[in-house]
C-alpha cells in the first residue's frame, strides 16, 4: 500500500457565476502612468516586467498620464472616437437584424472597440491584418464600406465573397484584411509567414494578427511564437483577453497561472500587457510594436486586457454562465466613455457633439442598411449558384465542370 | 541531357526555380544547410543563399502555416515535410486553410505553395516512416495531389507544382528515389543509371498536372497505379504473363479521367494498385469512377490490390507491401473473370 495522499484533479472555476455579485478584486491591475516605456530597441529580457504590469494612459479623471501617452492631436482622438461609436452602432443594428431574421448569425465587439479602432489608425493601409471575428473595427476605421459588410452578412447578390462564408467572416485584400477563418488560431502563424515574406523581399510592410485568450491554447499559438522569434518576423501578435471564450472563463486557457503576455517571455519575445479599454494605451502600445517591427527588430506580443460585454455571438446567452451585470462592474470601464471623457477634459468635445455623433452614426448605418436590404437579406437574394463551383482552384477541373452542369448553372 | 536519379532530378527542379524566380524559396526540417534527410535540397543553400533555403523548427503545422502566409503575401514557398507520416500536425492548416483560402476570400487571396514529402514504404521504416496518406488529401476540395514515379516526371511535375497558383501536395515515393524498385525485394537494387526515364534535361521543362502517362501499352487489362506501384505493376504483368496496359496516374487531383476511361474501354478489365490501406483509399475512388464511366465495357470485376487495413508493420513489411505476386494474382483473377 502506498502511504501517500490520494491525488485530486483541479478544474478551474471562475469566481462568479449567475446570481453571484460580480467580483473583480483579484485582477492584476496597475495605475495609469505607472508602467515604464522602454526604447523600442530594448532587449526582451530587460523589459520582462511589462508582461506582468498594465500599460495605462487614461486615469480615472480622463487625463492622459505617464510615459506611454501617445500625445495624439484632438482630430485623431475624435477620429478614433467616431470609429468606435460607428462600430458599436453597426453592431447594434446588425444584432437586431439577426433577431429580425434578416441573417443567420452575428457577433458584436461591444466593450472591445478601442483595440481594433486604435490599431487601425496606427497600422498603414499596406500592412496586412490577420484578424479574428471580433476586429470589425479595423474595417470600419479603415473606411471599408458598411454596405459591403452588410452584403456579406446577408450573403446577398452583392456579397463580396460570393455567399461562401458565415456572416461576419469578411475578407478584403484592398483593405489589408485577411479572410477570417472559423478555425481559431490558424491565422496567427500565417501572419508570421506573411511577415517573413515581407522581410525576405526587403519590403517595408508589417503584419498584425489577433487571437483570443481562449485560442492561445491552440498549437498554432505556440508555432507562431516560435517562428516569430526564430526568424525575427516583423509582426505584431495581439492577444485580446476579453475574459470569456464562449462560456469558458480565461482560467480554462491557463489565464490564472500567469498573464497571457508572459507567455512571450519563454519565447524571448518582448511583451506588453495593456489596458484594452484605454484608446490611448492601445494606440501607444501598437505604435511601439510597429516601430520595433519596422526597425527590423522583430515581433512584439501585446495582451489587451478587456471584457467581452456582449454575447459571444447571437447563438449564445451569457446569463447562463456569468453574472448578468458583470460588465457594469468591470474596473477598466467602457472604451467609448473613457475616450469621450478625455476629450471633454481637454475641452475638445462635449455632450451635445457626442449626441450628434451618435445620431450621425445611426444615420450612416441606416443608409447603408437601406442600400443593402434593397439588394436583399439572407434568402431574399444571393449570388449566382455557379459561384459554388468557382474559386475552388484557379481553373476548375473536369469534376467541377461536370458537377456544375449537373446542377444546371 | 544528364543522367539523374529522383533525388537529383528533384534537386534540379528546385535549383531551376530558385534560379529563375526570386519569389521561390524552400525550407523544412533539416532542409537548409544539410539539404534534407534525403538530400533533395543538397547544395541549394550554398548556391542560393541562407534566406532562400533554410532550416525550420520541428513544427509541421508552423511550417505549412508560414508557407500559407508567404503564399498570401505573393511568393512561392516550397516546404519539405520530412516524412509524409509527420504531416498530420499540418493537416488543419492544409485542409481548413490552404485548401479554402481562395474559395472563402472570393478569389482575392491565393496560396501558391508546394508541400513536398517523402512517402510510402519498402524501406523498413515502420509505421512512422512508411505511410501513404494521399487519400486524406484527395478528399479535400481545393488541394492538388501529385505523386511521380521516375526522375523525368519528378522534375517536370515539381516545376509545374511550384508554378501552379494553388496548393499542391507532392509526395515522393522514397523507395524509388534511387532506382525503379519493382517489389522483388530479395533481388539486388537496380539503380536509375541507364534507365530512359533517368535521362533528365538540366534546364527548365514541365510535365503538366492532370495528365497520366501510359507506361506500357497492353491489350488485356488496365492497371491504374502511381509512384512505386507503377514499377511493381510492370513486374507483376511480366510475372503473370498478362498483356497489361499500365497507366501511371502521376497526379491524383486533377485526375486524367480520359486516359483511364479510354484504356478500360479498350481492355474491358481493370486492376487498381496502391500501397495505402484499402478502406477509403484512392483505389475506392478509382474503382467507383471506372464503374461509373465504363460499366458496360467491363468484362470482369474491378480488382484492388492495396496495403492491408493495419498500421504499416516493421517486421512484416513484405507481408504488408502489395508486391508483384499479389498484383500479378489480381491480374490473373481479372483475366479469368
Amino acid at each position: 500500500m502506498k502511504n501517500t495522499r490520494s491525488l485530486s484533479l483541479h478544474v478551474p472555476e471562475p469566481q462568479c457565476r449567475p446570481g453571484d455579485a460580480p467580483d473583480f478584486s483579484g485582477l492584476m491591475l496597475a495605475d495609469a502612468g505607472a508602467a515604464p516605456r522602454p526604447d523600442v530597441s530594448t532587449s526582451p529580457h530587460e523589459m520582462r516586467e511589462l508582461a506582468y504590469s498594465l500599460v495605462r494612459v487614461l486615469d480615472d479623471e480622463g487625463r492622459a498620464v505617464g510615459p506611454w501617452d501617445p500625445k495624439l492631436d484632438a482630430d485623431t482622438l475624435r477620429k478614433g472616437l467616431a470609429a468606435m461609436v460607428l462600430t458599436r452602432t453597426f453592431d447594434e443594428r446588425m444584432y437586431r437584424a439577426q433577431r429580425q431574421g434578416k441573417t443567420s448569425f452575428y457577433m458584436k465587439c461591444t466593450g472591445e472597440e478601442a483595440i481594433a479602432c486604435a490599431q487601425a489608425l496606427v497600422l498603414d493601409r499596406e500592412d496586412m491584418c490577420f484578424p479574428t471575428y471580433r476586429q470589425q473595427g479595423l474595417l470600419i476605421t479603415r473606411g471599408y464600406p458598411l454596405v459591403d459588410m452588410m452584403n456579406q452578412i446577408y450573403s446577398n447578390a452583392k456579397d463580396p465573397i460570393k455567399g461562401r462564408q458565415l456572416p461576419i467572416m469578411y475578407s478584403t485584400k484592398e483593405f489589408g484584411f485577411f479572410t477570417i477563418s472559423g478555425n481559431l488560431g490558424t491565422q496567427y502563424p500565417q501572419a508570421v509567414g506573411w511577415a517573413m515574406a515581407s522581410a525576405y523581399k526587403g519590403d517595408d510592410k508589417i503584419a498584425a494578427a489577433w487571437i483570443g485568450d481562449g485560442a492561445t491554447a491552440e498549437g498554432d499559438f505556440h508555432q507562431a511564437m516560435v517562428f516569430a522569434g526564430v526568424y525575427r518576423a516583423p509582426v505584431i501578435l495581439n492577444i485580446v483577453n476579453n475574459q470569456w471564450a464562449i462560456s469558458s472563463f480565461q482560467g480554462i486557457a491557463g489565464g490564472e497561472l500567469t498573464t497571457f503576455a508572459a507567455r512571450a517571455v519563454g519565447y524571448g519575445l518582448p511583451a506588453l500587457r495593456v489596458d484594452g479599454n484605454d484608446f490611448l494605451a492601445v494606440h501607444a502600445a501598437t505604435q511601439w510594436a510597429a516601430e520595433r517591427a519596422r526597425a527590423n527588430l522583430g515581433a512584439t506580443v501585446i495582451e489587451f486586457y478587456t471584457y467581452r460585454a456582449a454575447q459571444h455571438s447571437t447563438s449564445d446567452d451569457p446569463a447562463r454562465y456569468r453574472p448578468g451585470d458583470e460588465f457594469d462592474h468591470w474596473p477598466l470601464g467602457d472604451p467609448i466613455t473613457r475616450l469621450k471623457q478625455h476629450l471633454i477634459a481637454l475641452g475638445e468635445w462635449d455632450d451635445a457633439r457626442h449626441e450628434q455623433l451618435e445620431k450621425d452614426c445611426v444615420e450612416q448605418v441606416k443608409a447603408a442598411g437601406k442600400e443593402s436590404e434593397a439588394i436583399g437579406t439572407l434568402g431574399q437574394s444571393r449570388p449566382s449558384v455557379k459561384e459554388m463551383f468557382e474559386d475552388v482552384f484557379e481553373t476548375p477541373d473536369w469534376r467541377l465542370r461536370r458537377q456544375r452542369q449537373e446542377v444546371g448553372v | 541531357m544528364a543522367q539523374m536519379n529522383m533525388i537529383q532530378a528533384l534537386n534540379s527542379a528546385l535549383d531551376v526555380k530558385l534560379t529563375d524566380d526570386p519569389n521561390v524559396l524552400t525550407f523544412g526540417e533539416d532542409a537548409g544547410y544539410f539539404g534534407g534527410v534525403f538530400r533533395v535540397n543538397e547544395g541549394l543553400q550554398k548556391k542560393h543563399g541562407l534566406t532562400r533555403c533554410f532550416d525550420a523548427p520541428i513544427a509541421e503545422g508552423g511550417i505549412v502555416a508560414a508557407a500559407i502566409g508567404m503564399g498570401v503575401y505573393g511568393i512561392r514557398p516550397v516546404v519539405e515535410i520530412q516524412f509524409a507520416d509527420y504531416i498530420y500536425p499540418a493537416y488543419d492548416q492544409l485542409v481548413s486553410e490552404a485548401a479554402k483560402i481562395r474559395y472563402r476570400s472570393g478569389g482575392e487571396f491565393t496560396v501558391p505553395i508546394t508541400v513536398r514529402s517523402p512517402y510510402g514504404g519498402g524501406i523498413f521504416g515502420g509505421q512512422t516512416h512508411s505511410q501513404s496518406p494521399e487519400s486524406l488529401f484527395t478528399h479535400i476540395a481545393g488541394l492538388k495531389t501529385v505523386i511521380p514515379s521516375n526522375p523525368y516526371d519528378a522534375k517536370g511535375l515539381l516545376i509545374s507544382c511550384i508554378e501552379d497558383n494553388d496548393p499542391v501536395l507532392f509526395f515522393e515515393p522514397k523507395r524509388i528515389y534511387n532506382g525503379p524498385f519493382d517489389g522483388w525485394h530479395e533481388n539486388p537494387v537496380q539503380p536509375w543509371t541507364g534507365h530512359p526515364l533517368a535521362e533528365v534535361p538540366e534546364g527548365h521543362y514541365t510535365v503538366p498536372l492532370g495528365k497520366a502517362r501510359v507506361m506500357k501499352e497492353g491489350a488485356d487489362v488496365t492497371v491504374l497505379a502511381y509512384g512505386t506501384m507503377v514499377w511493381v505493376s510492370l513486374a507483376a504483368a511480366e510475372w503473370a504473363g498478362v498483356d497489361a496496359e499500365v497507366i501511371d496516374l502521376r497526379t491524383l487531383v486533377p485526375l486524367d479521367i480520359d486516359t483511364i476511361v479510354e484504356s478500360v474501354k479498350k481492355t474491358g478489365r481493370c486492376v487498381i494498385a496502391h500501397e495505402a490501406p484499402r478502406t477509403s483509399g484512392f483505389g475506392a475512388e478509382l474503382s467507383a469512377l471506372v464503374q461509373e464511366h465504363c460499366f458496360h465495357h467491363l468484362e470482369a470485376p474491378i480488382e484492388r490490390v492495396t496495403g492491408w487495413d493495419t498500421p504499416y508493420p516493421h517486421a512484416f513489411e513484405w507481408d504488408y507491401f502489395p508486391g508483384p505476386k499479389r498484383v500479378g494474382e489480381a491480374l490473373k483473377r481479372a483475366m479469368e473473370g
